[in-house]
């Protein structure tokens, strides 16, 4: 299984970013492998419009099972994320990446 | 009146855009009750273009004439030819339109109607389909005409649908009548749509530093499009001197003060009309009226 | 760190003179960001004094080199928007009018056209008389406030409230409901909705609501103005029960708003106004919310 993190680092202790569309790099971890990749998405930054739909096709590429986030994805991204058949966890946007995955394997996040 | 104005009567007709630099100033009141109370002696129509909010229509109570939904432009995706070489998303540059695994999907509200896509599409797997981004509704408020458009909720361009209102005001409305266009708040894209085909502008705002401030930058996105333009001061008696200081250093006029009352609030919170029940209102939109009629003499 | 987001559907409800006296409540624990790009007047209140500027570039226009120009026609030909001329008998793209969608580009035989990022204002960081910091930017004529520019402000804010410890970034949302106050929203903690009981406010203010429903962000709403239509401002508050959104406070119907702002000032700062008391339990109570 992969879950994917909005993230403002690339390891465990990094804090999370509460931006989905325009979050600085996306982090997926492999629970079987124990291995992390990250996607640096700060280009992103450089979108006037459209961010959302955009880091939404990149996860869309990672293909994920899960995502976690902060705020959850707006209209345009969450259309993407349904063709995406992932489940979305929100309200890990003040936490590490390691508080927010404790967080969802105790059941502690709210599903988008 | 000055000189200068005297001179732009002869090549104007009849179209005024009342505007305002930031929300909130009583540009609606101005427009509302200027259009009604002209509406008594003469043709008009009024075209409310703040199609993200758009207002007016709550001030009037008419009878429905007409009724019609706007469309723009979006690629719909025919997937028959398509060879998913991705020319679409690589040339959209607004997000648009994306590759996703199999499939190509289309993001309207982001779409700008350009027509890149489509075109460039090396198996015309983008036609462009016509999809609904508002409504246009049209009223007869005893003698005057209302049209006004409103934005869906979720589409975010609003200058389309504002240039397809004024079209269908050109093609429905004769030469005769005096236009007059509730003009989005701002300085931003739409207002310049709103107000690039006017004659004249009225400018909204309040005497306080906001209301200044705005006013400024107003001023300036009108001497840009080259827009000849007058002043009209929403609660007047309130806050300071410094819009009529600004103004006469500028060489620009203030047509009308409308006071501040507290029963005017009130009475626009309800949504009524102002001047059939505040004398001091109507003076001064006498002022406003007269300043439009000079404006516009009659051929 | 907390970062509360203030706005409202349709302007002139004193979202700006609550932001700006919230700034001035919350003093050095808080950096204030001004995302209401297009009408920018919170420093007309907070008296920010620049540390810093640069310039902000977005969007794209369509540039014709007129030395590879061949005169073909081809971009005028395709170009939905009218940015193209050739009344002078060079072809011209008028900025006013290029949207930046670079299809023109895409057809010109001899590569003439090039897409050129516009310049479309600055953005700042200063230090109010708050003794916060705060991040604003002013835009050029015609230039459309963006995701993007809302997004550059909040990040300007954030790195500013991180580096130096502070607890909240008070943010001046975006009016409307198109991409830049979903890039205002993004990222928030809790949103602030000022109103007022008109039939405008009430009808603008469901609008605005939709979109922080979508992003399940806590809110609280401020009716400003209550007393000028009770039956208004109740049906307000029946619309905040039945959307779990927390009644903050009402303020009445009151010019010293205005008095105070014709003299450069936040009504928090006139000690005499009964407003002023209104507004420091508000903050209060939006610092007990947010350590939940």
């Amino acid at each position: 299984m992969k879950i994917a993190f909005t993230t403002k680092g690339i390891d465990w202790d990094s804090k999370m970013d509460p931006r989905f569309g325009r979050t600085e790099f996306i982090l997926v971890y492999d629970v079987e492998k124990e291995d992390f990749t990250h996607v640096d998405n700060r280009s992103i930054a450089d979108q006037a419009h459209g961010a959302g739909p955009k880091t939404a096709q990149l996860l869309f590429d990672l293909k994920p099972d899960v995502l976690i986030t902060g705020n959850g994805p707006g209209g345009n991204a969450a259309t993407v994320l349904e063709k995406a058949n992932l489940k979305i966890y929100i309200g890990a946007g003040d936490m590490t990446v390691k508080a927010a995955y404790e967080a969802y394997k105790n059941g502690n996040l709210k599903e988008g | 009146m000055t000189t200068s104005i005297v001179c732009l009567i002869e090549r104007l007709k009849m179209k005024i855009a009342i505007a305002s630099g930031k929300g909130g100033t009583g540009k609606t009141t101005v427009a509302t009750n200027l259009a009604k109370y002209l509406s008594e002696n003469r043709k008009v129509v009024l075209v409310d273009l703040d199609v993200e909010e758009p207002n007016s229509g709550l001030f009037l109570n008419g009878s429905l004439m007409n009724q019609k939904e706007m469309f723009k432009k979006i690629p719909n995706w025919e997937s028959e030819n398509c060879t998913l070489c991705g020319k679409c998303q690589s040339v959209c540059n607004f997000n648009a339109i994306m590759k996703l695994g199999e499939n190509i999907m289309v993001f309207p509200e982001l779409c700008h109607s350009c027509y890149a896509c489509s075109e460039l599409c090396p198996t015309q797997s983008l036609p462009m389909i016509p999809m609904k981004m508002g409504m246009l509704t049209e009223y007869k408020v005893e003698q005057l005409g209302f049209v006004g458009s409103k934005l869906d909720i979720g589409q975010e361009q609003a200058v389309p649908l504002i240039a397809q209102t004024l079209d269908y005001v050109d093609e429905m409305y004769s030469d005769d009548y005096l236009k007059l266009y509730d003009a989005p708040p701002g300085t931003s894209c739409p207002v310049i749509e709103a107000t690039k085909d006017a004659d004249f502008i009225f400018l909204v705002t309040e005497p306080t530093p906001f209301g200044l401030h705005d006013m400024k930058l107003a001023v300036e996105t009108m001497r840009e499009l080259k827009k000849p333009m007058a002043v009209i001061i929403n609660r007047y008696g309130i806050g300071d001197a410094e819009v009529e200081a600004y103004c006469k250093v500028e060489g620009i006029d203030i047509i009308a003060n409308f006071p501040n009352q507290r029963y005017i609030a009130e009475l626009y919170s309800q949504g009524k009309l102002i001047y059939p029940h505040v004398p001091e209102f109507k003076a001064e939109l006498l002022k406003a009226a007269d300043y439009c009629k000079h404006l516009v003499k009659e051929n | 760190m907390k970062e509360i987001v203030i706005i409202s559907g349709k302007g002139g409800t004193g979202k700006t003179s609550l932001t700006a006296s919230f700034a001035m409540l919350a003093g050095q624990t808080a950096v204030i960001a001004d995302c209401d790009v297009d009408a920018a007047d919170m420093h007309l209140l907070l008296k920010p004094e620049r540390i810093f500027e640069e310039d902000f570039y977005s969007g794209v226009a369509a540039v014709i080199d007129q030395d590879k120009c061949i005169q073909c026609g081809k971009c005028q030909e395709i170009c939905r928007f009218n940015a193209i001329d050739n009344s002078t008998g060079q072809y011209l793209v008028s900025n006013l009018n290029c949207e930046g969608c670079g299809y023109c580009g895409h057809v010109c035989p001899v590569g003439a056209i090039e897409m050129i990022e516009q310049n479309v204002g600055k953005c700042y960081i200063s230090k109010t008389k708050a003794d916060n910091k705060m991040v604003h930017a002013g835009l050029k004529i015609g230039a459309d406030n963006s995701g993007k520019l809302v997004a550059k402000v909040k990040h300007e804010a954030k790195a500013s409230a991180e580096k130096d410890g502070k607890e909240y970034i008070i943010v001046d949302g975006s009016p409307g409901i198109g991409c830049p106050v979903v890039s205002s929203l993004s990222g928030a903690d809790f949103v602030v909705f000022v109103t007022e009981p008109t039939v405008s406010g009430i009808h603008d203010l469901e609008r605005v609501y939709q979109l922080v429903k979508k992003f399940q962000i806590p809110s609280g709403c401020i009716i400003n103005k209550a007393d000028l239509n009770e039956k208004v401002s109740k049906d307000i508050e029946k619309f905040l029960a039945d959307n779990e959104i927390i009644h903050l406070t009402n303020l009445p119907y009151d010019e010293s708003f205005t008095t105070a702002m014709t003299k450069g000032q936040t009504i928090v700062e006139d000690k005499t106004s009964p407003i002023t008391a209104s507004i420091e339990q508000c903050w209060q109570d939006l610092k007990i919310i947010l350590e939940k």
